[in-house]
């Protein structure tokens, strides 16, 4: 990204975070954090509410500050630094657009304070780029969720700022809407090449937009990368929960043989790329995603280097259209979960049927046993969860 | 249906209606008598009663000896009072919503008090206030100015704060976002938020002002403000041309109410 970009020089630039924390009383919000965020970036800021993100784009937007650390932007220190003094504008959850004015002042307003010449040509131009040419004279409060959100987008970007911070920007509209805007953000941002760091808890959201995803829990980042990276090679069981679903079951480390980790599950042997094993001795989680896992018939025959658990029964179907989830119950009573496409190969399985579950092993991961396996899983509620599952 | 039952239904249906109709006609008819009585032509000073009609007292409003200077008066006063008293209760309010300091909360409590203080006690002990500062001599058009912004004052600022304590810091947070500094950011965004709430706590202070009694029989001195002329003409007669000005008010305040209604019906459109 950064080299693509590399042309349109004051675009973008390189935004970094250093041990920040920022402590309100005795809650800290965001815990010594260190981020760095390329130029020309769509990167994301994914975690749960309370985790810290929003606070972590205030103190880049100057509104918070940081209680220890420092922030650099393109290599200057802006730690303490005005919010009006950032090359930095913000995309306001609920987006804050002044009601007084108009949507023509309302876009205006960065670059009248800034007392920049020729106003109204680009006004109409950043009004274009949003569709809302023939918009600028009606207030706020007239224009439908979608329209104000573009405006907000309009009324920051307008200012070609290094950095566009987006808080929760699609989180009012409804999904049908937040999919379309979510296209065109990607595409707004592709576009102008300006740094975007969009904050969201929205896991699928932050996985269609950005290049990179960090994922916040408790003010900390639990893992930062690639969406591919992230959903594949989870590094904790919360980033396993929190980004789509997982399946952990507890297991032992019994040793190495050649690239793979060789992991005792409930009597049967899997085996883990060692690349994608967080730990490599003594008691693990071993997760594998629901769609990866296929459904066989009891006793069928499996390729040589697939992981295998037998003895399934399975206890719920439920049928989406495109797949059919499954949910099979282990000879050690733990619910787990397997999505299939409905290809029409084969007659779906009924509950009850006996099955046996079998994977690809690179597409097994290993985490630490230390952590909850249910850290960031959203639906999950102890109260009405059978003892010692771990889905 | 019988007919019974179809004049009991219309009852039925147009029974909040008749309701309505006799509350609003309870309301307005003073005010009705007021328009009515400025058109009067009385045949002795001490009528209460409609004699004949006559346009002279519209055409002759300042013919009633002293009336005139006395609204004069009260106009000065009035306008004074709300500029002094909006001032000073915007600031307040502002500082009550805005900053967190010690005894914050005791302010906001006290700020009440002019409030839910009987106006005759507060008038008699402004007196005594006033007399106790050596000031018995010279009670006139100041000492009811400074009454005036006092019991103003508590109106303004709880009228200001509440529109204040409604105002989204998130529309502050954009303005500083968009480069506007701490001063422009008053200006441009905060103050034209806040000032329909300033514009109602001042309307609300002149129309306190314009027609206080209490507060100022005690402390008027010679100066002779509108309502302390009625109350003087009253011994001997209330001259027609009073009502010219009550009903110039009223028509005022219609107007005020009508304007606004306009400009903000413009607004949303």
């Amino acid at each position: 990204m950064t080299a693509s970009h590399a042309a349109s020089d004051a675009s973008g630039a390189d935004l970094a975070l250093s041990s920040v924390t920022k402590r309100f009383g005795s809650f800290t919000a965001v815990d010594d954090l260190d981020l760095l965020v390329g130029r020309g970036q769509f990167f994301a800021l994914l975690g749960p509410s309370g985790c810290g993100k929003t606070t972590t784009l205030r103190m880049v937007a100057g509104l918070e500050e940081p209680t220890a650390g420092r922030i650099d932007l393109a290599g200057k220190d802006i730690t303490r630094l005005k919010p009006y003094k950032r090359p930095v504008n913000t995309v306001f959850q609920n987006y804050a657009l002044f009601p007084h004015l108009n949507i023509f002042e309302n876009v205006a307003f960065g670059l009248r304070r800034r007392g920049v010449k020729d106003v109204k040509g680009q006004v109409q131009d950043m009004l274009d780029l949003v569709e809302l040419s023939s918009y600028g004279g009606r207030r706020p409060g007239q224009l439908s969720g979608g329209q104000q959100q573009r405006v907000a987008l309009a009324r920051a970007l307008i200012n070609r700022p290094q950095v566009l911070l987006l808080d929760e920007p699609l989180g009012a509209l409804d999904l049908k809407l937040r999919r379309q805007m979510q296209i065109e953000l990607k595409r707004i941002q592709t576009e102008v090449g300006i740094t975007f760091i969009h904050v969201t808890h929205d896991q699928e959201e932050a996985m269609t937009m950005a290049d990179t995803i960090a994922v916040m829990n408790e003010g900390v980042i639990e893992q930062m990368g690639g969406p591919t990276e992230l959903y594949d090679n989870p590094a904790t069981t919360f980033v396993s929960n929190f980004l789509g679903q997982s399946n952990l079951v507890a297991g032992e480390v019994l040793g190495q043989s050649g690239h793979e980790l060789v992991v005792a599950v409930e009597g049967s042997k899997l085996g883990v790329p060692m690349d994608r094993a967080r730990s490599t001795s003594g008691a693990v989680w071993v997760g594998v995603r629901p769609e990866k896992v296929f459904l066989a018939a009891s006793g069928t025959e499996t390729e040589d280097n697939d992981n295998v658990l037998r003895g399934a029964v399975v206890t719920d179907v439920s049928f989406i259209g495109v797949s059919t989830q499954y949910l099979v119950r282990m000879p050690w009573s733990q619910e787990l979960t397997v999505f299939e496409q409905n290809t029409g190969a084969r007659e779906s399985f009924r509950p009850g049927d006996a099955v046996d579950l079998h994977w690809m092993a690179a597409h097994t991961f290993v985490l630490d046993a230390a952590q909850d396996a249910h850290a960031g899983d959203e639906t999950y509620d102890a109260d009405l969860a059978p003892a010692g599952a771990g889905t | 249906m019988t007919a019974l039952q179809r004049t009991g239904r219309w009852i039925g249906d147009h029974v909040v209606l008749f309701m309505a109709a006799v509350v609003l006609l309870y309301m307005f008819l003073p005010i009705f008598f007021v328009v009515l009585m400025s058109f009067n032509d009385p045949v002795s000073r001490l009528a209460y009663e409609f004699d004949a009609f006559t346009l002279d007292n519209w055409l002759n409003p300042c013919s009633a000896a002293g009336m005139c200077d006395s609204v004069v008066k009260s106009l000065q006063i009035g306008f004074l009072a709300t500029f002094g008293a909006t001032v000073l209760g915007t600031l307040v309010a502002f500082a009550l919503v805005r900053h967190r300091f010690r005894g914050r909360s005791a302010t906001s409590l006290l700020i009440f008090l002019p409030m839910a203080t009987p106006e005759v006690v507060m008038g008699s002990s402004l007196l005594a206030l006033f007399t106790t500062a050596g000031l018995a001599g010279s009670l006139g058009f100041w000492s009811i100015l400074i009454a005036h912004i006092m019991f103003c004052l508590s109106f303004v600022v709880v009228t200001v704060k509440a529109r204040l304590a409604g105002l989204d810091s998130r529309y502050e947070q954009a303005a500083m976002d968009l480069y506007a500094n701490e001063w422009q950011t008053f200006w441009r965004v905060t103050f034209p938020l806040v000032f329909p709430g300033i514009l109602a706590a001042a309307l609300l202070s002149f129309s306190l002002s314009f027609d206080d009694f209490i507060v100022t029989n005690f402390n008027h001195g010679n100066t002779i403000t509108f309502p302390m002329f009625v109350w003087g003409s009253a011994q001997r007669g209330i001259p027609p041309q009073v009502n010219v000005i009550g009903t110039m008010m009223f028509l005022l305040a219609l107007l005020l109410v009508i304007g606004s209604g306009a400009v903000n019906r413009r607004r949303a459109r």
